[in-house]
């Protein structure tokens, strides 16, 4: 069944890319953890009609992508799967909010269209961060910096217990949604009462995994705290690399650089 | 060598529901020796096993290993000692790398970081496996994963080694290099397996379970050559030993 | 059912944030004060299980159109409201991360959303007083479709909230709840119909599961309400302070820098802040007599010029791009060599 396979490969692909040595991924993970928030954070304090102001915030994702050596075709196809949902949230802004705010020669521009526009691109630039995010940092690096910057500890462990369970148990429904698949001829899955004996059983085989796994547990001498390696290595590259980009995103949000450099610009050109 | 002894006297086992899984479960297992479980599928192999390090706790009669009775007090060294690996290794391997997963042990144990890295180090060269620490192990194969969940137990430096059908789902050659690789260990092994070829190869003695009970216990040479018990208990005689298919000499 | 990063405002986003990582807190400390330590790898698995099982559709019958389960209610079920919380959090968080579910900002918002409703307002509020501690097949079946339906309109409210109260988005409340809230009275039926199927038949086949997670400990309803009413004093503390500081300081961090730096920040991008958060400060102004659809106006005209004289806007903002590309291409093209 193209749904599960494709989504687990799809997430193999993007966990794989984390395995990768560049002096991005070499950086302690909660130098990039910080980076992404503060990226997200500035990005989303723009105001509602800033469009060009939004632009100089893809330098993060482009020089982390070119750094860490992720091939931008695949993240960009990552990214265009979202830009439907984008547009959906968005679209009734150029339809409610008709108030003419941009002169492009003769033609007049609402806000609601540049507020849309701004949605669009807010919508690519957070996306992006948390892909690249993950890419260059993999799911147990961001667990591990996410804790030593005060997440709860069991919730951590949830987390990688989850990740690390979730490639089985994708690949255990997807055998069970093939095998109804091929059972169903055509008729697209059989109704409620197969979906919830599957499902049931996926639940109840799941039950008792979770079942062996704690004996493993236990035969390993868990006694229900979990202990942490803890190696940290937050230099000062770390510290240039956040107060480079802090100041960056910072100095983006507040300055209106495209402006200036337009007025320059077209300035000159006069 | 007394803490390397595994005493089972008298064991009884009864599920929740009231079925009965052992009953009257005597055996002695001494230091060094390799001793294989065989029998039936719903026999009561596994859930033997599983009493050795005290995740079941016997309806009636006793468990010792080594000078120490099972008891809640004393299940911490029990399962220091005793090292289990499970059939399915997906069920053993939890943690987010192959890595995480050597260490869980140790760390449980309470041993400081360096002698922690040291002992997944070793476990991990002695399967074989160092090239996978960093690994996550949905990445792993089959054998891989086998090794590594045997490297996980081995970092404890356990004195008997426990395994539930360790040769199941392989490959050839995983599974000749797994033979290889338990042939060489020298801890108190018990293995359960349908692999009878394996049991011949590894086990110089073998029990027999039937129904929850012993049908059997001696060399394993023996008890393959008694076709009537083999039959009996739903088994038969190992490959090898059934005469060539080719060339037909029995 | 996600809610979006690009519709959320800092404001809005930063509570939620405060509210779902506040839960989370509060309900790994029960989790681990708890002695069942078989929950642990129980919650993790049953996280991947409802990840695996989001991704197996069924056909409706009569409309030909395939849904799929959402998981928040099975999960409190199964798992009491502690460990499903931080299960279902767990699953949206890596939804989140690699698959741009919402996003990372709206991850406080969807929590709350999809965990925290089902868990802390549905479960007991809803679905315990109707099953009760033993219920029979119909009573159990009615309390699972009533919670799912009223947990399922639930949520999509709080999105709609969340949007109108970040101001990003034009559409007015009125509209998008009208848009909103028919739609998801059909996804909750459908919630209710999975959900109801699945316990069935795990009722039937292994029942003291379903009696072990029912019996457990019965919930005081005194501590929860505890729980719930400091959770809504900490949202409205937070919300009021982030909103009450953007407008006592409205160019707050700009006037902070310029004090550091002693350089004079300009006009632009002061009045896009200063506009968002004057028109949030007007609306968590309280609410009688306040009309949704004239705050929406309120911010274009305070925003308008915050665009400055378009043209030059428009060039510097291509440009901008080029260059930021151009360097990205060029840093490539000198790795390869």
């Amino acid at each position: 069944m193209a749904g599960i396979d494709g989504t687990l490969l799809d997430f193999k692909s993007l966990d794989l890319l984390a395995d990768g040595d560049t002096a991005i991924h070499r950086l302690d993970p909660r130098a990039k953890v910080l980076a992404t928030l503060i990226f997200v954070i500035c990005v989303v304090s723009c105001g509602k009609y800033e469009l060009s102001a939004l632009f100089p915030f893809f330098l993060f994702p482009v020089l982390m992508i070119t750094l860490g050596n992720i091939p931008a075709l695949y993240l960009a196809k990552k990214i265009a799967v979202i830009i439907p949902f984008a547009v959906v949230v968005g679209m009734f802004n150029p339809l409610l909010d008709r108030q003419v705010m941009l002169h492009v020669g003769a033609l007049g521009i609402s806000g609601g269209w540049i507020s849309f526009a701004s949605i669009v691109v807010r919508a690519v630039l957070t996306v992006s961060s948390a892909l690249v995010l993950v890419a260059v940092t993999g799911f147990p690096g961001i667990c591990a910096a996410l804790e030593r910057l005060g997440m709860p500890q069991p919730f951590a462990v949830q987390l990688l217990f989850l990740y690390r369970y979730i490639f089985v148990l994708a690949e255990e429904g997807g055998q069970m949604a093939r095998a109804r698949e091929l059972r169903t001829f055509g008729t697209r899955g059989g109704g409620i009462r197969a979906y919830g004996s599957m499902i049931g059983h996926l639940l109840l085989r799941t039950w008792m995994r979770a079942e062996r796994i704690h004996m493993a547990m236990l035969a390993r001498g868990f006694s229900g705290v979990f202990h942490t390696r803890r190696h940290s290595c937050f230099g000062l590259r770390e510290i240039v690399f956040i107060l480079g980009w802090g100041l960056f995103f910072i100095t983006a949000r507040l300055i209106p650089v495209p402006h200036l450099l337009g007025a320059l610009v077209t300035g000159i050109l006069q | 060598m007394s803490h390397h002894i595994v005493e089972v006297k008298g064991l009884e086992h009864t599920y929740p529901d009231g079925t009965p899984a052992l009953r009257n479960v005597s055996l002695r297992i001494t230091h060094g020796e390799s001793v294989a479980v065989i029998g039936a599928n719903g026999a009561g192999k596994s859930t033997l096993l599983l009493h050795l390090n005290g995740y079941l706790t016997p309806t009636a009669g006793e468990v010792r290993i080594g000078d120490f009775p099972l008891t809640r007090e004393t299940l911490p060294d029990i399962r220091r000692t005793v090292g289990m690996v499970f059939q399915n290794p997906d069920d053993q391997l939890f943690m987010p790398t192959v890595y995480d997963d050597v260490a869980f042990g140790p760390l449980n144990l309470g041993l400081p970081a360096a002698e922690v890295g040291e002992r997944v180090k070793a476990a991990l060269e002695k399967v074989g496996a160092a090239h996978l620490q960093g690994k996550p192990p949905y990445r792993l194969s089959g054998g891989e994963k086998k090794r590594v969940a045997i490297a996980t137990v081995l970092s404890m430096s356990p004195d008997i080694l426990v395994m539930d059908e360790p040769t199941n789902g392989l490959d050839p050659c995983a599974r000749r290099q797994l033979i290889g690789l338990l042939k060489d260990f020298r801890h108190t092994r018990i293995f359960t397996s349908h692999d009878l070829d394996m049991v011949l190869e590894l086990c110089e003695r073998t029990i027999v379970l039937h129904e929850g009970e012993v049908k059997a216990d001696g060399a394993t040479r023996d008890i393959f050559g008694n076709a009537a018990l083999l039959a009996k208990c739903r088994l038969e005689k190992p490959l090898s030993m059934q005469g060539c298919p080719v060339c037909g000499t029995k | 059912m996600h809610m979006a990063d690009a519709l959320l405002s800092p404001a809005v986003g930063g509570t939620m944030w405060a509210v779902s990582g506040g839960t989370i807190a509060y309900c790994s400390a029960k989790v681990r004060k708890g002695l069942d330590d078989r929950k642990v790898p129980l919650m993790g698995v049953l996280g991947a299980f409802l990840f695996a099982a989001q991704m197996i559709n069924f056909t409706i019958p009569a409309t030909g159109s395939s849904g799929h389960l959402g998981g928040g209610l099975l999960l409190s079920i199964l798992l009491g409201p502690y460990a499903a919380f931080l299960t279902i959090s767990s699953v949206i968080m890596v939804q989140a991360l690699f698959f741009a579910d919402g996003g990372l900002l709206a991850l406080g918002c969807n929590i709350f959303n999809m965990g925290f409703i089902p868990a802390f307002l549905v479960y007991p509020l809803v679905y315990k007083r109707i099953a009760g501690p033993a219920p029979e097949r119909t009573r159990l079946v009615a309390a699972i479709m009533i919670s799912a339906i009223v947990g399922l309109q639930l949520g999509p409210l709080g999105v709609v909230l969340e949007t109108v109260f970040s101001g990003i988005s034009a559409l007015p409340f009125s509209a998008f709840a009208l848009l909103m809230q028919p739609i998801h009275l059909a996804i909750g039926v459908v919630e209710g119909v999975a959900t109801v199927a699945i316990v069935t038949f795990v009722h039937k086949a292994r029942p003291e599961i379903i009696r072990e997670a029912l019996g457990a400990r019965p919930m005081g309803f005194r501590p929860l309400r505890t729980v719930l009413v400091s959770f809504l004093a900490a949202a409205l503390l937070t919300g009021g302070l982030l909103s009450g500081f953007a407008s006592k300081n409205p160019d707050g961090l700009e006037w902070a820098i310029a004090g550091v730096t002693g350089a004079e920040m300009l006009k632009g991008p002061e009045q896009g802040l200063h506009a968002v958060t004057t028109a949030l400060q007007k609306r968590t102004a309280f609410l009688p007599d306040y009309s949704f659809k004239n705050a929406g106006n309120r911010a274009i005209g305070n925003a308008g010029n915050s665009l400055g004289t378009s043209v030059s806007g428009i060039v510097g903002g291509l440009m901008t791009l080029a260059i930021v590309f151009l360097s990205g291409f060029l840093l490539k093209r000198r790795d390869i060599r």
